[in-house]
């Protein structure tokens, strides 16, 4: 098999006396959904948010495309290719959905961003974000305000953006959360589809599409992975089982 | 033409106009407050990029505004006196040249910022109000305490400073020079706002995790924002020490940055024509409270307290609607 | 330089941090607790100055003003709040900056307008205006030292009332979790208008207590403001301990600086030099030292992240 495009080993970190994150590894390899899951608590923003470079570990390293990005900022990990949703939909408030993406497109180019020509009217630009939108079948909503949007639709532009960026791994942070069932659907469909495009790290507590999309699942409770594997064996795993049902021991 | 076009176009329209009947009536002070309000509102254009696009609220503005102020004093004092600036390691004479004294102005203010910048961006919020106006402060006693400009008196020039084929002591061709540098800054900001930059420093303002998420970082886009912003005020700072023909500590005062922040804020902050809105309310009503009373800052407070509590967006907010999405 | 002379620089500048404090304590709380920074806070420091020159003049009472001074402060910090303040809390800090700086336009104005343009003079107590004899030969200003040991006796009185009182406990629920509180019943416009009377009653009695070492006049505050918000980002927001450890840095530094700097480059550069070296240099210190707490400590020395 293929060495994995991000592996993170031993991550530790504490919080006070608490600790949220405990020994934790895990990896992403191409073309796999990796779904991360645990009750309320167990470490899963923690561990993201570590991932995403916008918390330091206590210990531990992470590595991406072969590289050692423990120490790296935010930027310079989402510029390697890290692309990452947030748990509460993050998009610029006062930007249209097509601003939003032409900002995306935009991040993405090379160099001190531009001063002089204008972004918007920038064909280099937007057609990639009219793409984009077109692709998320949101080209109706184009021209709206992101704050005026149904709270799905907000999902759904931040999604867009992290396609725009053309990142090598997806770092999705509960894309389902209050989104109604008929939004689930959909999004189940495209996250599928996101697969196709770059390996995707899953936080999510929608355990029907966890199970519909992921490959691999990785089970946290306490800060720490009591299990890691195939859905259908995660399924049959007795300590997961006892994590989430409060089963006994058997 | 969407209401803020129009009134954007009925403001300078109205700077420059008046002037000009001004001149033909005879009225140079009149022409003298157009001049004010064409030089404060161009150092409120220069903190409105910081403070209304990059919602960096900089209480220290007023250190750049009197460092453009003294560049032009310094200068300006060699040139007339005959002295050289620095005879270290080459002779520097002073110059009484305003495009000289401008770019002079625009590049002390540009380094002193960027050095108050690279330390006060490393914060935020509240932090940031008070640090910028702890330097500003810093800056502020540097100059009283220092002897060879003229300490806490100031500096006086006794000749307005040249223009290569005006005559600038006539308050028109300055009222006009200074209209002119209002006109293109206005220009340059709109190309910089609307750009990439501009793009990303407003996404910055609104979410900034955002931002870092798509693999930029936000520390340098803040950091040159300010430093661009900075030289805008510097440079209306030396405009504003030749029209007074003196400069003095009181520019750099923690008053001033308040002031400039007012103007910003009275016309309608992130619009880019705010600034000069605002410094126009505020010169005539300085003006206006000024003959009726001698405690009219006393209204000001209460107009200023009003416009915050009752009538966010300033006087353009008020006039137009909503702000344009292309922002 | 006689050591004791550096001796009563330092007693000069531990006199002016404990000053700096009583202002900085207000204002940090003020933040803490209600999330608000108040430019105004300076125009308390004025208003318990003013009011205490014109009782002591009125009635001959350096005590009479310093409880004039902190009964006018404390007022006129409850009415600011209950008329402008609370309706800020909501808002950004930039409209609280300038709706604060309008507060000080109208205090300091109004103040003109009352007592004119001229400074007002305040004597040091009759009793207090000699001098002591300090260990070690040290002739010292008794008021400066009645000054430093208020000043200190403020700061664990502040201590005492925010970890040992029923109103403290509500104080630190209020830093840490609003909502809680307010479902508890406290009733938290009292709890606010307290908080913002307190500070402004401290801010008054620093006026009052410095009104007798320099003169009395309008925009005396200010100065002062900038100092606390200097200690806030050295000793963290939010702090009294990182307000009183900031503070007293500040006083020395400020005070020793100017004090030893111009000597100090008198060593090795001509007197004018030195002296235009030094106190540029001196005047510019407690940045230097605001500026170096920034790069290792952004948060401040006791402020958490």
């Amino acid at each position: 098999m293929d060495d994995p495009l991000l592996s993170v080993h031993d991550l530790s970190r504490s919080f006070g006396a608490f600790l949220a994150c405990d020994r934790v590894s895990l990896d992403l390899r191409a073309g796999e959904i990796h779904a991360l899951i645990g009750p309320n608590g167990a470490g899963k923003s923690t561990l993201i948010k570590q991932i995403a470079g916008e918390l330091a570990p206590d210990s531990g390293s992470i590595r991406f495309l072969g590289r050692d990005v423990t120490r790296l900022g935010t930027a310079r990990r989402a510029r390697m290719g890290l692309a990452r949703t947030f748990q509460v939909s993050s998009v610029v408030p006062e930007f249209t959905v097509r601003e939003n993406l032409v900002l995306a497109l935009a991040s993405g180019q090379a160099g001190f961003p531009g001063v002089w020509s204008r972004a918007m009217t920038d064909s280099a630009l937007t057609d990639g974000a009219d793409a984009v939108v077109a692709r998320l079948g949101l080209a109706h909503r184009s021209g709206i305000v992101a704050s005026e949007l149904a709270h799905a639709e907000r999902r759904k532009v931040e999604i867009a953006m992290v396609l725009a960026q053309r990142p090598k791994a997806f770092l999705l942070d509960e894309p389902m959360a209050g989104i109604g069932t008929e939004g689930s659907a959909e999004m189940t469909d495209l996250l599928a589809d996101l697969r196709h495009e770059a390996p995707v790290l899953l936080v999510e507590h929608d355990m029907d599409a966890v199970f519909r999309l992921a490959d691999r699942i990785t089970v946290l409770v306490s800060g720490r992975v009591i299990a890691s594997d195939t859905p259908e064996r995660i399924r049959a795993n007795a300590d997961v089982r006892r994590a989430y049902l409060g089963d006994g021991p058997h | 033409m969407n209401r803020e076009t129009l009134a954007n176009t009925v403001i300078l329209a109205a700077l420059a106009g008046i002037p000009v009947l001004a001149h033909l009536g005879g009225e140079p002070f009149v022409i003298t407050l157009a001049t004010r309000i064409a030089i404060l509102g161009l150092a409120g254009v220069g903190l409105n990029l910081a403070l209304g696009h990059g919602g960096l609220v900089s209480f220290g503005h007023a250190a750049f505004f009197g460092v453009g102020g003294y560049a032009m004093g310094v200068l300006a004092s060699h040139a007339q006196a005959w002295t050289p600036l620095a005879t270290w390691p080459v002779e520097i004479p002073g110059t009484n040249l305003m495009p000289v004294i401008w770019l002079t102005a625009i590049l002390a203010a540009g380094l002193l910022s960027l050095v108050i910048a690279a330390l006060s961006l490393r914060t935020r919020g509240v932090y940031f109000i008070m640090i910028t106006l702890a330097f500003a402060q810093m800056a502020y006693y540097f100059a009283i305490s220092w002897p060879a400009y003229g300490g806490e008196d100031g500096l006086s020039i006794y000749v307005r400073n040249r223009f290569p084929g005006l005559n600038t002591l006539d308050p028109i061709q300055f009222f006009a020079v200074c209209f002119t540098l209002l006109c293109l800054t206005l220009a340059l900001m709109s190309r910089i706002t609307g750009s990439r930059f501009g793009l990303l420093l407003q996404a910055t303002r609104q979410n900034p995790a955002r931002v870092e998420a798509l693999g930029v970082q936000t520390y340098r886009i803040r950091l040159f924002a300010f430093v661009l912003s900075a030289m805008v005020t510097g440079l209306a700072g030396a405009l504003y020490a030749d029209l007074n023909r003196f400069v003095s500590p009181s520019m750099m005062s923690w008053q001033m940055s308040g002031e400039l922040i007012v103007i910003v804020i009275l016309g309608g902050v992130g619009r880019a024509l705010g600034p000069v809105a605002g410094a126009g309310l505020y010169v005539l009503l300085e003006n206006q409270l000024g003959g009726i009373s001698d405690h009219w800052q006393i209204f000001l407070g209460a107009v200023l307290l009003w416009v915050v509590l009752f009538a966010r967006g300033g006087v353009l907010g008020m006039l137009c609607d909503r702000r344009s999405a292309d922002g | 330089m006689p050591v004791s002379l550096v001796i009563e620089q330092a007693l000069n500048g531990l006199q002016f941090g404990v000053m700096i404090f009583l202002m900085a304590a207000g204002l940090t709380l003020i933040f803490g607790v209600m999330g608000l920074i108040n430019l105004a806070h300076g125009s308390f420091f004025m208003t318990g100055a003013f009011a205490c020159a014109a009782t002591a003049a009125a009635t001959g009472s350096f005590l009479l003003g310093l409880a004039a001074s902190l009964a006018a402060a404390a007022a006129a910090g409850a009415l600011v709040e209950v008329a402008v303040i609370r309706r800020l809390y909501a808002r950004d800090h930039l409209d609280q900056v300038l709706a604060t700086f309008a507060l000080i336009l109208i205090f300091s104005e109004g103040t003109r307008w009352l007592f004119g343009s001229f400074p007002l003079y305040l004597d040091v107590p009759q009793a207090l205006a000699r001098g002591v004899m300090l260990p070690g030969g040290i002739q010292y200003p008794l008021y400066r030292l009645v000054v430093i040991v208020v000043g200190l006796c403020v700061a664990s009185g502040l201590w005492l009332l925010i970890h040992r009182t029923r109103l403290g406990m509500r104080i630190r629920a209020g830093e840490s979790d609003r909502e809680m509180i307010a479902a508890l019943g406290v009733n938290i416009a009292g709890l606010y208008t307290a908080v913002f009377a307190i500070g402004a009653a401290l801010a008054g009695l620093a006026g009052a207590l410095v009104g007798a070492l320099q003169s009395v006049q309008v925009g005396m505050g200010e100065p002062v403001l900038i100092l606390a918000f200097v200690v806030i980002v050295i000793g963290g927001i939010g702090s009294i301990r990182g307000a009183l450890i900031g503070s007293i840095l500040v006083g020395l530094t400020d005070t020793l600086g100017r004090f030893l700097l111009p000597s100090a480059f008198g060593l090795f550069l001509d007197p004018s030099a030195a002296t235009a070296f030094g106190s540029a240099l001196a005047s510019m210190l407690i940045y230097i030292l605001m500026a170096v707490v920034l790069i290792f400590r952004p948060n401040g020395l006791f402020g958490v992240a």
